[in-house]
Parts: C-alpha cells; sequence; structure tokens
C-alpha cells in the first residue's frame, strides 16, 4: 500500500514516503515504454472519465496515453466553458459523473478546489489535473521524479522555481513536494507575481534572479501565462525577458552541472531563450516522458495494482 | 389574571430579570412594567403592582431590542432568498426589533415608491421595525444623485449603494454634502474596485496557498481614507458599514479624534472568524469584506471596546443553498447573521474577556440606535416596549434547519455557540418565544 487516499489532489496532502513511492513506480513502469509492447492489462475492464473542464491539450494527452498503456476505458469530455459563466454547480457535475458509474474521474477545472470537491462526493478515485491556481500533483510529481534522476536524493539540493508564482499551480505542487523531501527552495519572480505569504511555506523569496540562481542545482521555469496578464503585472514581454528571462547569459552564470526545467508550452524568448530551451541543460522532454509514466504509476496505484508485480527499475 | 404565553395582556409584568441599560448589566434583580405597547416603569426589586398578570423571568436578562444597522432582505426580486416576512422573523428570532435594510434589492430603492412599500410590507409583516436606506445612485450604478429630499420624507434613514461601493468620488462627495443637510448619513461600503479586483478572499497567506485570487487589506483602507476625506470636507456623517481591518479601525479612531462625523459598525463574522476558515473552499465562508486575520479580528475587538467602531450590524446577507453550491471562485459573496449575532458577541467578545456583557448588548442596541439617529434601541419609562430576554449561560449548536430565514448559508453552522434569545417583544407584543424562555417553547 504506497497510497493512503483514494485520491491524489496535491502534493500537500501526500507524504515524503507516498512521492518517492510512487516515483518508484514510475520509473519501473517508464522502463516498459523501451518494450515493443507498451501496454499492460491492469485497467482492462475498468473505465477512466477524463473530465477536462479547462483546456489543455498536453496534460490530456499524456493521461490518455498513460491510461491506454494500463488498457482502461477512456471517456474524454471536455466543456469549454469559461470560469466566469456560471452553469451547473459542481454537485450537479458530481451527481451526473456518479450516475455514469465510473472507476476514476481525472480532472482539470478552472476553479481552485474543484478536485477536492468531487473528491469529497465521489466514490471513485479523483485525480487532479490541475484546479485553478491550487495544485496540479501529477505535474509536481514528474518534475520531482526528472530531478531526482539527476541529482538523487533531493535533501539540501537548491531548486528555483522562477516566474508566475501568483497563479502558478506548478509552483505550489512543487513546493509542497519539493520542501517535504528536504530540497532548499527559492521562488523568484517580480513581486507583482509572487504572493503574500509564499514564505510561510516553507520557500526564500528572492526578487533579484542572479542571486536567486547563483548556487542552483536546478532551475524550474515556470511559464509565463500571458493571458492572465493584460493587466499590469510587467510592463511587457521584452522587459520580463530582461528581468527575468533564462538567456544565455543567465545560463552561463550558473554552475556546469545546473540543469533547466519547464513545465511547457513555452514562450520561447520570454521565459526562456530559444538558445536555452533547445541548449545542453534542458531536460524538458525528460519531463515529457517521465509524465506519462507518473501517471501511469498514480492510476496503477490508485486501482489496487500491486507495486511488488513490477519488476524494479533497472538502477 | 395569569400570565400567559398564548394570550400576552396589554399591561402586564416582567419580573425577575436583570436589566441591562446604557452598557451596564444590572447586579440586582429587578422588573419591566408594560403598558398599552410602553414602559411604564421599570426597576430593581419587587414592583408594588399586585394582581397584575406577571412572567418570572428566572433571572434571564432584559435588554433594549437588538438594532440591527445592515440587513439584505431580498425582497422584491430574490424572494427565493429572503422575503421582508421571512427576514423579520429571522431578526425577531435573533432578538432584533429594529432593522435597516440595504437598498440592493430589484429594482433598487432608489424612489420614494420604493421607500414607502418596504416600509408597508414592514408593517404589515409586523415583526420588527424596518428603517429603509435608499440608494445613492438610481439602480445603483454610480451614475447620478436619486432623489435624497424624497425618500427622507418618505422615510429613509440613510444612503448607500449597498454592496457596491460609489466609485466615483464626486458623486460620493456630493451625496455627503446633499445628505447632511437633509440630517441623513450616507453609508459607505468601502473598497476601491480596482485594487480588489478579482479577488474572492483575503489577500494573504491562505489565498496564497489555496491559490483563489485575495483581495488586499489596503482595497478597503483607501477607499475608507477617501471616504472620510470627503465627510471632513462636506461636514458630513458618514457611517462605515462594516469594518474588516486593523487599518480601517486606526483611520476611523484617527478621523474621530479629529472630529470628522464619522460612525461605524462591524460584523460579528469579522471578529471571530479568520481566513483560515476558507481552508476547505466552502463558500459558506465567503464574503465581502473578507474574513481577515487574527491582528483584524483584535483590532476590531479593541474598536468595539474603546467606541471607536460604534456597533455590531450583521450585514445579513442570505442566499440559497444552490447559490452557495458553486465552487468557492464563482459563489456568491454574504452569509446570514440575524440568529447568530448575540451569540457570537456572547461566545467570541465576553466569553474572551473582551466586552462586559452590558457592552456588548449596548454594541448591539443603544449605539446602533445613536449612530444612524434611530428612535429605538432604549429601555427606559416612556420608550416603547421593545425589548428581549436572553440567556446568556445557554449553549446551543448552529443548525440549518433551525434557521427562520429563508437562507442558511451561515459560516457557524455546526458551531457550539453560547447564548440564547429566550424571547423578543416589540411594542409590548411577543415576536420570538425561544426554547430559553421560562416554561420552555
Ligand atoms: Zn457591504
Amino acid at each position: 500500500m504506497i497510497l493512503r487516499s483514494k485520491d491524489v489532489l496535491g502534493l500537500e496532502d501526500l507524504t515524503a514516503e507516498e512521492i518517492l513511492g510512487v516515483i518508484d513506480i514510475a520509473s519501473r513502469f517508464r522502463a516498459v515504454f523501451d518494450r515493443p509492447v507498451r501496454s499492460v492489462p491492469i485497467m482492462r475492464g475498468r473505465t477512466v472519465v477524463n473530465f477536462f473542464h479547462e483546456p489543455s491539450t498536453r496534460t490530456r494527452i499524456s493521461f490518455e496515453l498513460a491510461e491506454k498503456r494500463l488498457s482502461a476505458d477512456i471517456v474524454n469530455f471536455s466543456t469549454a466553458t469559461s470560469s466566469l459563466s456560471k452553469g451547473e454547480t459542481l454537485r450537479d457535475t458530481a451527481e451526473n459523473l456518479a450516475a455514469m458509474k465510473i472507476d476514476m474521474l481525472v480532472i482539470r477545472h478552472s476553479s481552485s478546489g474543484a478536485a477536492r470537491y468531487l473528491a469529497k462526493v465521489l466514490a471513485c478515485s479523483v485525480i487532479n489535473a490541475g484546479d485553478g491556481a491550487h495544485e496540479h500533483p501529477t505535474q509536481g510529481l514528474l518534475d520531482i521524479m526528472t530531478m531526482r534522476q539527476r541529482l538523487g536524493d533531493l535533501r539540501g539540493r537548491k531548486v528555483t522555481i522562477i516566474g508566475d508564482i501568483t497563479h502558478s499551480r506548478v509552483a505550489r505542487s512543487n513546493i509542497w513536494g519539493l520542501t517535504k523531501l528536504g530540497a532548499e527552495v527559492t521562488v523568484c519572480g517580480p513581486p507583482t507575481m509572487v504572493p503574500s505569504g509564499l514564505d510561510r511555506m516553507g520557500v526564500r523569496v528572492e526578487y533579484d534572479l542572479m542571486r536567486a540562481v547563483r548556487d542552483a542545482d536546478v532551475l524550474n521555469v515556470l511559464r509565463i501565462q500571458l493571458e492572465r496578464h493584460s493587466s499590469r503585472s510587467f510592463p511587457s514581454n521584452r522587459e520580463y525577458h530582461r528581468m527575468y528571462g533564462i538567456s544565455a547569459e543567465v545560463v552561463q552564470k550558473l554552475k556546469p552541472e545546473t540543469f533547466v526545467m519547464h513545465p511547457g508550452p513555452m514562450n520561447r524568448d520570454v521565459e526562456i531563450a530559444s538558445e536555452v530551451a533547445d541548449g545542453p541543460r534542458q531536460v524538458i522532454l525528460d519531463q515529457v516522458a517521465n509524465g506519462v509514466a507518473v501517471r501511469m504509476a498514480l492510476i496503477y496505484l490508485l486501482s489496487g495494482g500491486d507495486p511488488g508485480a513490477l519488476a524494479p527499475a533497472a538502477a | 389574571m395569569e400570565w400567559s404565553w398564548e394570550r400576552i395582556p396589554a399591561e402586564f409584568l416582567v419580573t425577575n430579570v436583570r436589566l441591562c441599560r446604557e452598557g451596564t448589566l444590572g447586579r440586582r434583580r429587578g422588573f419591566l412594567h408594560v403598558k398599552k405597547g410602553r414602559i411604564e416603569t421599570l426597576g430593581v426589586g419587587t414592583p408594588a403592582h399586585e394582581g397584575l398578570p406577571a412572567l418570572d423571568g428566572g433571572g434571564l436578562v432584559c435588554a433594549p431590542g437588538l438594532v440591527d444597522l445592515a440587513v439584505h432582505f431580498r425582497e422584491p426580486g430574490f424572494e427565493e432568498q429572503e422575503t421582508i416576512a421571512t427576514g423579520s422573523r429571522a431578526a425577531a428570532a435573533g432578538g432584533f426589533t429594529a432593522v435597516v435594510t440595504m437598498p440592493d434589492t430589484d429594482p433598487a430603492i432608489d424612489n420614494s415608491g420604493m421607500v414607502r412599500y418596504l416600509i408597508d410590507r414592514g408593517r404589515e409583516t409586523g415583526l420588527c421595525r424596518l428603517y429603509p436606506t435608499g440608494a445613492v445612485s438610481p439602480g445603483r450604478k454610480g451614475e447620478a444623485m436619486t432623489e435624497f429630499g424624497d425618500m427622507v420624507a418618505a422615510g429613509a434613514v440613510g444612503f448607500t449603494d449597498g454592496s457596491r461601493p460609489v466609485a466615483n468620488g464626486n458623486l460620493m462627495g456630493n451625496a455627503l454634502k446633499y445628505a447632511t443637510m437633509l440630517g441623513v448619513p450616507i453609508i459607505t461600503h468601502p473598497e476601491d474596485l480596482t485594487i480588489s479586483g478579482k479577488g474572492v478572499m483575503h489577500g494573504g497567506y491562505w489565498a496564497t496557498r489555496l491559490g483563489l485570487p485575495g483581495m488586499a487589506r489596503a482595497a478597503e483602507d483607501a477607499a475608507l481614507f477617501r471616504d472620510i476625506e470627503l465627510a471632513r470636507a462636506a461636514k458630513g456623517q458618514l457611517h462605515v458599514a462594516h469594518v474588516s481591518t486593523k487599518g480601517a479601525v486606526e483611520i476611523i479612531r484617527r478621523a474621530k479624534g479629529e472630529g470628522v462625523r464619522v460612525t461605524a459598525a462591524a460584523t460579528p463574522h469579522h471578529f471571530s472568524l479568520d481566513h483560515a476558515r476558507c481552508r476547505d473552499y466552502s463558500p459558506l465562508f465567503k464574503t465581502n469584506p473578507p474574513l481577515r486575520e487574527a491582528d483584524d479580528l483584535n483590532a476590531i475587538a479593541e474598536g468595539l471596546a474603546d467606541g471607536t467602531i460604534d456597533a455590531i450590524a450583521t450585514d445579513h446577507e442570505p442566499h440559497t443553498g444552490t447559490e452557495k453550491e458553486y465552487q468557492f471562485d464563482q459563489a456568491p459573496f454574504g452569509v446570514i447573521g440575524l440568529e447568530t449575532a448575540l451569540a457570537a458577541g456572547i461566545t467570541w467578545l465576553v466569553k474572551t474577556g473582551l466586552l462586559d456583557l452590558g457592552q456588548l448588548i449596548a454594541c448591539l442596541s443603544e449605539r446602533p440606535a445613536r449612530a444612524l439617529n434611530l428612535p429605538v434601541g432604549r429601555l427606559e419609562e416612556g420608550a416603547e416596549a421593545d425589548f428581549v430576554l436572553i440567556d446568556p449561560e445557554r449553549e446551543w449548536t448552529v443548525q440549518g434547519p433551525s434557521f427562520q430565514s429563508r437562507s442558511a448559508n451561515s459560516p457557524y453552522l455546526g458551531e457550539t455557540l453560547t447564548g440564547m434569545v429566550a424571547a423578543t417583544f416589540l411594542r409590548g407584543r411577543l415576536t420570538w418565544r425561544g426554547a430559553a424562555a421560562p416554561g420552555g417553547r
């Protein structure tokens, strides 16, 4: 038994042991990727609903692939409701989903807390695929998995998260997960994008990019959500890039082994310069591959899969 | 003639009660003599009136009927949330005998006909005195001024755009000047909307952690500061509907010291509950202004104790269950408060030693009445017999089905509170009798 709860709603709720347990299973699944037949029959006859209340091609495809490789039946169901128009209540949504007798629900929702609400009222397992600006636990897990592949134990390791912390669910999941594993987390961005009270989540806040990255082992560069910033959080893309963008000059000042992560999709030459995004320091495609493995691991564990039944990952 | 709850006579005594007047709770037991809807006499000891029917108060506290300076009764327009009848019933159950209604109905209370309509509906219902406020601007659009003079003549006691601030400073300044001529206050909901933006809860640690957009304290403080300066210039009276920040308490304290005519109220939820209550994303804790931090709660309690904040008002804002079933960011702002205000005050201000019971009751009766110049809230000879009997020790658990309000969006659901309204009298007539009344319900 690796996970205590029937749901995965955020890294805030998981213990360090659970996080490491999931990553261990995910590593074993990654080994399966290199086989000619990439699927296992664990979820045969079970139904997973991917409920995407907010568009996200990448996360949805990653979940779908994970589900298919576990041989699950999949229903995709998306609503393109804007976050401002009120439609059905969450309770209506929950009742509809419950009536369909599904085994697992993957939910992406524009409202923080939506996944938690559905998990409370539904009997099936719920995986949070991103709720508002709250958490994106599978992204957090795949980020941590990628870091561990390079760094091993994260205790004492320095991780710097750069960008729009206020609107980032990726940042929150990373902060919870990394601090639980003993990493030293620094967040960096303009003060308009760093919300108050963040220090109480156990991180160091730094507004000067060079000071924030100097000793870092990892830079986790967040996507600037340009669509949310019509309103004055930063003056221009050009100035953002000059002040907080990860450019070749910034990279030159890093320790030689420091690597750069990005959850994608990238705004090239805004938060990250193209030459860095395509350069030797980035691990972005590892992140993508690990994303499928992490999602397979969660689905496997939540549906009662036996960790012992999987071959150990090659060291 | 015997006392009977079922047929309360035109003249009767309430004996064996502790009278609470002008902020002081009497040490010795006393009595109240009610005759034809007025208080004939009152005093300590036993009255010398033989033969009158007498209600033995059994040591309960007898206080002036409570006065609420801010309720949102939703009639006309949103009767599924509350009507004047259900709202008045909630008021009576909470010990209130007078309420000041906010004008944010649909249509808004923005002309004398609407003011008269509310007063008439309140009279028909007959459970509490209803004092309407009128909208500052037609349709609460914030563009022009309504006919203040005509509405005052019809019975309006002040002007406000309700839960929407008057964003235009010129209009606010003119409203203050014009209202001063008529001797009534402008009631402000201080919020700079360009600062609070899309915020749905207090901007602080919990908003950050929960990933919800926050409303900074500065949105309230900056708007309040503007309104106070406008009131100073107009020599007008400004009433602050609900103070929620430590900064606002300080701004009001300083302005009062400088002679600005400003009065203020704070709600029970703003002195009892902090922003951590939002941790489970329950919209029952979504209000505007939002629940804030421990510092703010303490500042409000201090403000009530030293008189910087004149009154406790509920800002009773009913919403149906369905509306509060949306996710936190999309659910409407507002909580109900009429039936829990007194108990919340006893639980969080009196039991904690911040106020004594006499002071708390003054914050809910004499002080609000004085702030808005209402001829109520006093327990004295010759006054109308609006009074309430209170059991300050009795504990009870707040449960949805027991609300008289049509809505049950209370932030105290499931909470055990101390202090219960035993009975409420308006003009000597019973409007509420609760489980704590002598002889039960
Ligand atoms: Zn208001």
